[in-house]
C-alpha cells in the first residue's frame, strides 16, 4: 500500500506519539490543566509549552492561539464567533465556492440566520483573486473567509496580497490554513490575517485537536461558541485534552525543524509524479497555471470512468477529492467550478504526498496509474483504440 | 509521593484503555481516511465505541453523538434544543458552568432564562418545580444527575416527568454520574443526556450527547456531515475508542468501584466528624459514592489547598473549572451556605485506585495543618 492521501489525514509521527505518552501512561501527568495543584500545574505547563510551539510555526504570540477540537471547530468559531461578536456591524460574508465544508456549511447555516453570503467562483486555475474579493465588497461586508491552500488541488490563494487590502478597509479576514501550514511560509507577523484555522492531524499530529489564531494587535474578537468555565481566555471552554495538545505542539515544532528541506523534497516528488503521469495522452493537471503547495497533485484522466479507475488501483491510497465529501461520490465540485466537465471531474485523482513517501513509491504509483489508465481506455467503447 | 484525590476534575487514564487507543495512535490503523482499508478499521472502532458508551446508560447506539467532551455535549444540548423551539429555558442553580454559561448567552440574546432553586441539601423540590413550570411555555429544562462538587443526586425521573407534563424537553448532565452509579437513559425519561470520557478513566477530548429519536435540535459544529449531520469534524478515533473501552470497564466494575470508593468516603467522613466535628455538604441527600465536600470555617480554601498541595495531596475547592475565579462556590451558595463558609470549601473525590491508607494520611495531614495554623478543630463545623 502506498499512502498518498496526506491531505485527508497524515499518519501520526512516532515522535509525536512519544511526546503524547507522558500524558497517557500509568504514573504520568493526568491532572486537569485547570486544577490548582501539582498534577494540574504539570498538565497546564505542557499545554502552555505546546501553545508556544504552535505559535512559533506561524509567527504568532502564544496568547493568540486558542485550542479547539479541530479545524472544523476553529472555522466555526472564527466565522460564527466573529459574526456574533460584531453583531451590530454588517451582515455580509464573502467566501468562495471551493472552501472546505467546515466553512461552507457554517456559511449556509448563517444564511438561515439572515446573514448574506457571497460565494465567489474560482478562475480556471482554481484561484480566487484579491481583485474578485475587492469587487464583491459591500458596505455591509464584515468578514472574508478564504482558504490559503485548496485541499483538492493544492492551489494557493494570494493571501499575502489580499490581507493588507482587507486590513486597509477594516474588513475581518479569516483564513483556513489547514493545508498551508508547515508546507509553505505562513507568517502572522508579515501577513495581517485576523483569524487563522489550524489542524493537528494534517501535520502528523493527533486528531481531535486544532487551533484558531486570534490576532491581538489589532485585536480581533470572536464570541465563544462553546461556553463554560472560561478556558482559552473565554473564547473556548472545555477541559483541555493535554495529550492531544502536547502532540499538536510537538507536530508543529517538528514541522518547523523540517521546514528547511521537506517542502522542497515534496515539490520534487510531486513534479516527478506529474512527469510520470503526463507521459499519458489526454491527462490534465488541475490548477496548472496557478502556484500550488508542494505535496498535492490533482490530475484528470480523459477516456476513463472515475469509479473504475479508483477500483483498479487497490495498491494506492489516493482520494477523488476531499475525504469529507468522498461519501457523496459526486464529481468534485472544486474541479467542476474550475471548468472541468462532469466526466473529467469524475475521473480525477488527488495525490497528496507526505514525509514517508520515497522516490521509489512515487515512480511505482505513476507506473500503476499509467498501466491502469491505458488498460481502461483499451476496454472502453468510447476510446477503444485511442491508446 | 503524591496522593490524587481529585477524580471529579479528571481521572488518570486506565492502562487497559491506553492499550485500546494505541493502535490508532502508533499502530497499523494510524492513518484512517475516507474510503480505504484503514478507514474501515477506524470506522469500526468508532461504532464499537458507540455501542459501548450507549450500553453504559442502557441506550441504543443510534442515539449517541460523539463530541469533544462534556462541555461540548452540554452546549450542544442547551443551544441546540433552545434554537428549535420557543419558550422559557430552565436550569438548576447548581449546574456546571458549561450549562450556566450557554444559558446566560441565550439570555443576552433575548431568551427568557430562569434558575430552578435547590434546598439546603442541594436537591430540587419537585412541587416547587411543578409550580415554576406552570405559566408560560417552557422549551427546555436542564439539570445534572449528580453535582460535581457535593455529589448530590437529583430525582431525574421525577424532574423529567414533570417537565414533559409541561411540554418541555428535559436534558440531563450525567457527566459525573454515568459510570459511577447506574444511569439508564431510556428509564430516566430524559430527552438528551451528556457524558464525558475523562471522568471515568478514559482520555480527555471525548464526550457524547444522547438524544431521543424525535428530538429536534440544531448542530453546534457545522461542516463535513459527520455524526449523521449532528456534529461536523474528523472523528477523534483514538479518544473515541478509548472512551468506549473506559465505558465498558466502568460498567463491568461499577459495583466494585462504587463499593470501594464508598468505603473510603465513609472512612474519611467518619474521621472528619470524629476529629474535627465536620459534616459534609448534602449529607442528608443521596450522593455519589466517591464525593465528599466540606468546609473548615475560617480557613480559606485557597490557603488550605496550597498547604495540602505542598504535602502532596491533590484536592480541590469545588469545580476544577472554577479554579482561580474570585467567587465562592455558587453550588454552596444556592444551598444556602453562607458565603464566608463557602469560601472554605474542600472537595475530596475518590477514585478506584485510592487506598484506605491514603485517606488516613490525608486526615493526618489535615490535622497537622490545622494545628500548625492554629485552628481549633473542635470549633469547626460545616453544613
Amino acid at each position: 500500500m502506498i499512502y498518498l492521501d496526506h491531505a485527508a489525514t497524515a499518519p501520526l509521527d512516532e515522535r509525536v506519539f512519544e511526546a503524547m505518552l507522558p500524558f497517557l501512561r500509568p504514573g504520568g501527568i493526568h491532572g486537569n490543566p485547570s486544577s490548582d495543584h501539582a498534577a494540574g500545574r504539570e498538565a497546564k505547563a505542557a499545554v502552555e509549552r505546546a501553545r508556544g510551539q504552535v505559535a512559533a510555526l506561524i509567527g504568532a504570540e502564544p496568547a493568540e492561539i486558542v485550542f479547539t477540537s479541530g479545524a472544523t471547530e476553529a472555522d466555526n468559531l472564527a466565522i460564527k464567533g466573529a459574526l456574533e461578536f460584531y453583531r451590530d456591524r454588517g451582515r455580509h460574508i464573502i467566501t468562495s465556492r471551493v472552501e472546505h465544508k467546515a466553512v461552507l456549511d457554517t456559511c449556509r447555516y448563517l444564511e438561515t440566520q439572515g446573514v448574506r453570503v457571497t460565494y465567489l467562483m474560482p478562475n480556471r486555475d482554481g484561484q480566487v483573486t484579491p481583485e474578485q474579493v475587492l469587487a464583491a465588497l459591500t458596505p455591509e461586508t464584515q468578514l472574508v473567509s478564504l482558504m490559503w491552500v485548496n485541499n483538492e488541488t493544492g492551489v494557493i490563494n494570494d493571501i499575502e496580497r489580499l490581507a493588507p487590502m482587507l486590513r486597509e478597509r477594516s474588513i475581518l479576514f479569516h483564513v483556513d490554513a489547514v493545508q498551508a501550514v508547515g508546507r509553505m511560509p505562513v507568517d502572522m507577523r508579515a501577513t495581517p490575517v485576523d483569524l487563522l484555522a489550524l489542524s493537528g492531524h494534517k501535520l502528523y499530529g493527533p486528531k481531535g485537536i486544532g487551533a484558531l489564531f486570534v490576532r491581538k494587535k489589532p485585536r480581533a474578537r470572536v464570541a465563544p461558541q462553546l461556553h463554560g468555565s472560561g478556558h482559552e481566555q473565554g473564547m473556548r471552554s472545555g477541559t483541555l485534552p493535554t495529550h492531544q495538545i502536547a502532540g499538536m505542539g510537538e507536530a508543529f515544532r517538528l514541522a518547523g525543524v523540517d521546514f528547511a528541506h521537506e517542502p522542497g523534497r515534496l515539490r520534487e516528488l510531486r513534479d516527478r509524479l506529474w512527469a510520470g503521469l503526463s507521459q499519458l495522452p489526454d491527462v490534465y493537471l488541475n490548477g496548472e497555471g496557478a502556484p500550488r503547495a508542494p505535496g498535492i497533485l490533482n490530475v484528470s484522466f480523459g477516456g476513463v470512468e472515475g469509479e473504475s479507475l479508483r477500483a483498479s488501483l487497490p495498491e494506492l491510497c489516493v482520494s477523488s477529492g476531499s475525504a469529507c465529501s468522498s461519501a457523496t461520490r459526486e464529481p468534485s465540485f472544486v474541479l467542476r467550478s474550475m471548468g472541468r466537465d462532469d466526466r473529467l471531474a469524475g475521473a480525477s485523482l488527488r495525490f497528496s504526498l507526505g514525509h514517508k513517501n520515497s522516490v521509489a513509491e512515487i515512480d511505482r504509483a505513476a507506473e500503476l496509474v499509467r498501466i491502469q489508465v491505458l488498460r481502461l481506455r483499451a476496454l472502453s467503447p468510447l476510446t477503444g483504440n485511442a491508446a | 509521593m503524591s496522593t490524587y484525590l481529585d477524580h471529579n476534575a479528571s481521572t488518570p487514564l486506565d492502562p487497559r484503555v491506553l492499550d485500546v487507543m494505541q493502535p490508532f495512535l502508533s499502530g497499523p490503523y494510524a492513518n484512517p481516511s475516507s474510503s480505504h482499508r484503514q478507514g474501515r478499521a477506524a470506522r469500526d472502532a468508532v461504532e464499537t465505541a458507540r455501542t459501548q458508551v450507549a450500553a453504559m446508560v442502557g441506550a441504543r447506539p443510534g442515539n449517541l453523538i460523539f463530541t469533544s467532551g462534556g462541555t461540548e455535549a452540554n452546549n450542544l444540548a442547551v443551544k441546540g434544543i433552545a434554537a428549535r423551539g420557543e419558550g422559557r429555558l430552565l436550569y438548576s442553580a447548581i449546574e456546571h458552568p458549561c450549562v450556566q454559561e450557554p444559558m446566560d448567552a441565550l439570555r443576552r440574546v433575548g431568551r427568557k432564562v430562569e434558575q430552578v432553586a435547590v434546598d439546603a441539601d442541594g436537591r430540587i423540590n419537585l412541587s416547587a418545580f411543578g409550580r415554576q413550570l406552570s405559566g408560560s411555555p417552557v422549551r427546555l429544562v436542564s439539570c445534572m444527575v449528580a453535582n460535581n462538587e457535593t455529589g448530590v443526586l437529583q430525582d431525574i425521573a421525577g424532574l423529567a416527568a414533570a417537565s414533559h407534563k409541561a411540554g418541555a424537553v428535559f436534558h440531563a448532565d450525567a457527566v459525573q454520574a454515568a459510570g459511577k452509579i447506574a444511569v439508564d437513559f431510556p428509564a430516566s425519561g430524559a430527552d438528551a443526556m451528556s457524558l464525558s470520557s475523562h471522568k471515568i478513566y478514559g482520555p480527555k477530548g471525548a464526550g457524547a450527547l444522547l438524544v431521543n429519536d424525535d428530538l429536534d435540535f440544531e448542530p453546534l459544529l457545522h461542516g463535513g456531515g459527520q455524526e449523521r449531520g449532528h456534529r461536523g469534524g474528523t472523528e477523534n478515533v483514538a479518544a473515541i475508542a478509548g472512551f468506549g473501552a473506559a465505558a465498558e470497564f466502568a460498567m463491568e466494575e461499577m459495583e466494585a468501584r462504587a463499593a470501594h470508593t464508598r468505603r473510603l468516603r465513609d472512612r474519611l467522613e467518619a474521621a472528619l466528624f470524629r476529629q474535627f466535628g465536620l459534616r459534609p455538604f448534602g449529607a442528608a441527600a443521596p450522593r455519589l459514592p466517591n464525593t465528599c465536600q466540606f468546609a473548615i470555617a475560617g480557613v480559606h480554601s485557597a490557603t488550605l489547598l496550597g498547604l495540602l498541595d505542598r504535602q502532596g495531596f491533590a484536592v480541590s475547592s469545588g469545580s476544577a473549572c472554577a479554579s482561580g475565579t474570585d467567587q465562592p462556590s455558587p453550588v454552596l451558595l444556592a444551598m444556602g451556605v453562607p458565603a464566608e463558609l463557602a469560601w472554605c470549601a474542600i472537595r475530596v473525590s475518590l477514585g478506584k485506585d485510592n487506598t484506605a491508607d491514603q485517606v488516613d494520611c490525608f486526615v493526618a495531614a489535615l490535622d497537622d495543618i490545622l494545628r500548625e495554623i492554629g485552628v481549633r478543630p473542635a470549633a469547626v463545623r460545616s453544613a
